[in-house]
């Protein structure tokens, strides 16, 4: 005979298992929704930071040591520090890539950043012609970059060519472009091309830039 | 009486001989000494690019900076070399003994494993006036003009013997503090019409060719009219 307290007892802890049950039931159930629910919330296209605008990039040839204006459609910042940091990036994933006729390792994300602060000209080109409106680029590159950037007059000087044409062709008050690496002043980007003077856009753009 | 007459006469005589052989007494100037300044890039600690061979960049413009300083002076040039080692001479160094020489054609020697044929760059400083301190490192903005001219005289003999040439500007520490007609030459592996490589900036055969053909335009830039003792650009 089975004490009448027992009989109670066992009645109630199968009852309160019962219910565990369905709470456990219920809560699995409800969990399942969440993760529904935020797989639903997933972006399935990139994020984009602008709409497309037209870039213009001076595109090097190490074949025949030229500059070639090349049109793309890019996602451009409004920020002119931005959006020349994102016109280089775009010139330099080029050079990365394996067609390349100017090869150059490092892609997009060699450029640290570019600074645009105002021109106030310097001693060896004080001949140059200066408007009150003229912009100083600052373009900080990685030192992988420099580091892993072919050596070679001609190769460094195209690469130094097509960052200062590119700049001055996407933001025209660019009129003097200053080189640093890892935010130091370099004397030379692969033991070549000279990286502590200031470089004119209108040197690299005008018709002899590449030839005498 | 006489006798006085006859040696006034004498003296007078002997001195119009002295004068009338002044002129040629005068002393000839002497001739006019051509300086060549062969720059051979890098050294030392200073490697220099890496070239296809596995060899260094600084041992390639060494070799040939040796080829051409027999050739020129063989040919009556004075060569200074800015290096004759493997020793790290730093861009103020090599400039100092560029200007020091007073040259009139300085050539700076690379080489790279990138491009083809033979790559020659003058400074893209804008020309400028000649004063007595120039800035040191714009200082062969002065030069400017004579340094193209010495381009083109480089540009004519190696494509005249059959080399592929590209011409170019650049900013090269060193050569742009260098007062005197500078050229920074170059040397790229040599490749064929379908872009097959035939020799690389190393190889000794290539590299004679390549002096061969320096040393006889250099020898046409002495000849040209203006260029000797022309310190002034």
């Amino acid at each position: 005979m089975i004490p009448r307290l027992q009989a109670v007892l066992f009645f109630i802890l199968v009852i309160a298992s019962l219910v565990m049950g369905a709470v456990l039931f219920h809560m699995r159930e409800k969990a399942h929704d969440r993760m529904l629910a935020g797989q639903d919330a997933a972006p399935t296209q990139a994020p984009q930071v602008a709409a497309p605008e037209q870039a213009r990039l001076s595109v090097a040839s190490d074949e025949d040591n030229t500059l070639r204006a090349q049109a793309y459609s890019l996602p451009l910042p409004v920020d002119p520090g931005a959006r020349a940091k994102a016109i280089l990036g775009k010139l330099l994933d080029l050079y990365a890539a394996p067609d390349a006729l100017h090869p150059v390792p490092g892609g997009a994300s060699s450029v640290a950043e570019v600074f645009l602060l105002p021109a106030h000209g310097n001693a060896a080109n004080a001949a140059a012609q200066k408007d009150p409106g003229d912009e100083l680029a600052v373009v900080n590159l990685k030192g992988s970059f420099a580091a892993s950037h072919p050596s070679g007059l001609e190769t460094e000087t195209l690469t130094v060519l097509s960052i200062c044409d590119t700049l001055h062709a996407n933001l025209p008050r660019v009129a003097e472009v200053r080189f640093l690496v890892d935010g130091q002043v370099r004397e030379s980007l692969a033991g070549h091309a000279d990286l502590t003077r200031t470089y004119l856009t209108s040197d690299a753009e005008r018709p002899d830039a590449t030839k005498p | 009486m006489a006798r006085r007459i006859v040696e006034m006469l004498s003296v007078l005589i002997a001195t119009s001989a002295v004068f009338a052989q002044a002129p040629q007494a005068a002393p000839v100037a002497p001739a006019q000494r051509f300086v060549v300044v062969i720059d051979a890039a890098h050294g030392g600690d200073d490697t220099g690019g890496h070239l296809s061979d596995g060899s260094y960049e600084k041992g390639a413009t060494l070799a040939l900076a040796v080829r051409l300083r027999s050739l020129l002076g063989a040919r009556g040039f004075q060569v200074v070399m800015t290096r004759e080692s493997d020793a790290t001479v730093n861009p103020e160094q090599r400039a100092t003994i560029a200007n020091r020489a007073s040259a009139q054609a300085c050539l700076s020697l690379h080489a790279a494993e990138t491009g083809s044929g033979v790559h020659l760059f003058a400074s893209n400083l804008t020309p400028g006036a000649v004063t007595r301190f120039m800035p040191w490192k714009t200082a062969q903005a002065g030069w400017m003009t004579r340094s193209l001219a010495l381009t083109g005289v480089l540009n004519s003999a190696l494509q005249h013997a059959g080399m592929t040439v590209t011409l170019g500007r650049t900013a090269l520490l060193g050569m742009d503090s260098m007062t005197c007609p500078a050229v920074a030459l170059e040397v790229a592996p040599e490749r064929d019409a379908d872009k097959k490589l035939t020799a690389e900036p190393g190889n000794p055969d290539y590299q004679a060719r390549v002096a061969a053909v320096l040393a006889t335009a250099l020898l046409e830039w002495r000849t040209e009219q203006g260029n000797v003792g022309a310190r002034q650009p």
